[in-house]
């Protein structure tokens, strides 16, 4: 196509979506004016229906469960599909002393750094976790804390310590732990209460840790998830990057 | 207050993503890229939302940019590789 019947076709096509664009932003409601009734019922319901203070969460993990397991398997065949196109290929070999090299450009400050946050972001992490029915937070966001925890170790230049800290095997295994521990909490309402995903448990006192019933136990199976599959695509990433070198030059 | 502090975020987060676009080498792309992400938490933060700010400073500051620079790193590596 030539030039310009290439941009005879742009412009006609961009004056209408710039047409519907403009008419579409008119018709948005005004910015902070929210109006829905769905959000104002859970406020009004929600605390006294499932005991937690976290309503974000609550709709998350318990009223709307259903759509964050279909969420949390994206993100599991995601970490499938990086994992499969980043293995080892035939005739990629891993480059010899490559794993022993530490990076020489890390300073003692910047290593002495890292260890101090390794501890705070597992705690951080972990509180995220669990607190996710009581206080903004809950399994996706304290999982990507937990996984930064040990991704510190990286960027302090100790890619060995890494893969110490948090070997494959571990990786995988909470990956496909956390994934299949979301069904088969789901699979626990079916037995106990009738409905895939419906509260089965005590669901104790509003505010207090263990409130919301399964929401707890959603929260530490997908933080678990979360983690594992951030991990494991980082290091994926790594071990192409440091450790592989493709095998064309074998006959030197 | 508020109202000011959030047009100031989003205003910001507008001109530093506009300044990834911008910028046509990758290793400098990723360096700005950090910086937005820190404005789209800054941004996340003004509109009252701690939790989502918090998954955003992990995985915009330290999960993306290792990832593209990693990759990069293996391009560059491949180049050098198939020059010879």
């Amino acid at each position: 196509m030539s030039p310009r019947g290439r941009l005879l076709l742009f412009l006609p096509s961009a004056a209408a979506l710039l047409f519907l664009l403009i008419d579409g932003l008119h018709q948005l409601p005004g910015f902070g004016h929210y109006p829905g009734p769905y959000g104002y019922v859970l406020n009004g319901v929600g605390v006294s229906q499932r005991h937690a203070t976290n309503l974000v969460t609550a709709v998350n993990f318990d009223y709307r469960a259903f759509d964050t397991l279909g969420e949390e398997f994206i993100l599991f065949t995601a970490t499938t599909a990086v994992v499969l196109i980043l293995r080892h290929m035939r005739g990629e070999r891993e480059q010899p002393g490559a794993a022993d090299t530490r990076r020489e450009n890390a300073s003692e400050a910047l290593r002495g750094l890292a260890l101090a946050f390794v501890a705070a972001l597992i705690v951080l992490g972990g509180y995220v976790v669990v607190h996710g029915a009581l206080t903004p937070g809950g399994g996706f966001q304290g999982g990507v804390v937990l996984a930064a925890g040990a991704f510190v170790v990286f960027l302090a230049g100790e890619v060995v310590a890494m893969k110490r800290v948090a070997p494959e095997k571990l990786l995988e295994l909470g990956d496909a732990a956390g994934a299949a521990g979301f069904v088969l909490i789901g699979i626990g309402g079916l037995i106990f209460a009738d409905v895939f995903l419906q509260n089965f448990l005590d669901l104790g006192k509003p505010g207090s840790l263990n409130s919301g019933g399964t929401i707890v136990l959603v929260s530490i199976a997908i933080g678990i998830e979360v983690a594992g599959a951030f991990l494991l695509v980082w290091t994926e990433f790594l071990d192409q990057a440091v450790l592989v070198r493709s095998g064309g030059d074998e006959g030197e | 207050m508020n109202d000011v502090f959030q047009a100031i975020a989003m205003v910001s987060m507008g001109i530093v993503g506009t300044a990834v676009v911008l910028a046509r080498d990758p290793l400098r792309q990723v360096l700005i890229l950090g910086v937005y992400g820190m404005t789209m938490i800054i941004t996340f933060f003004a509109l009252q939302a701690p939790d989502v700010a918090l998954s955003a400073i992990v995985i915009t500051t330290a999960g993306l940019p290792p990832m593209v620079l990693l990759a990069l790193r293996k391009l560059r590596e491949y180049r050098k590789e198939h020059d010879q």
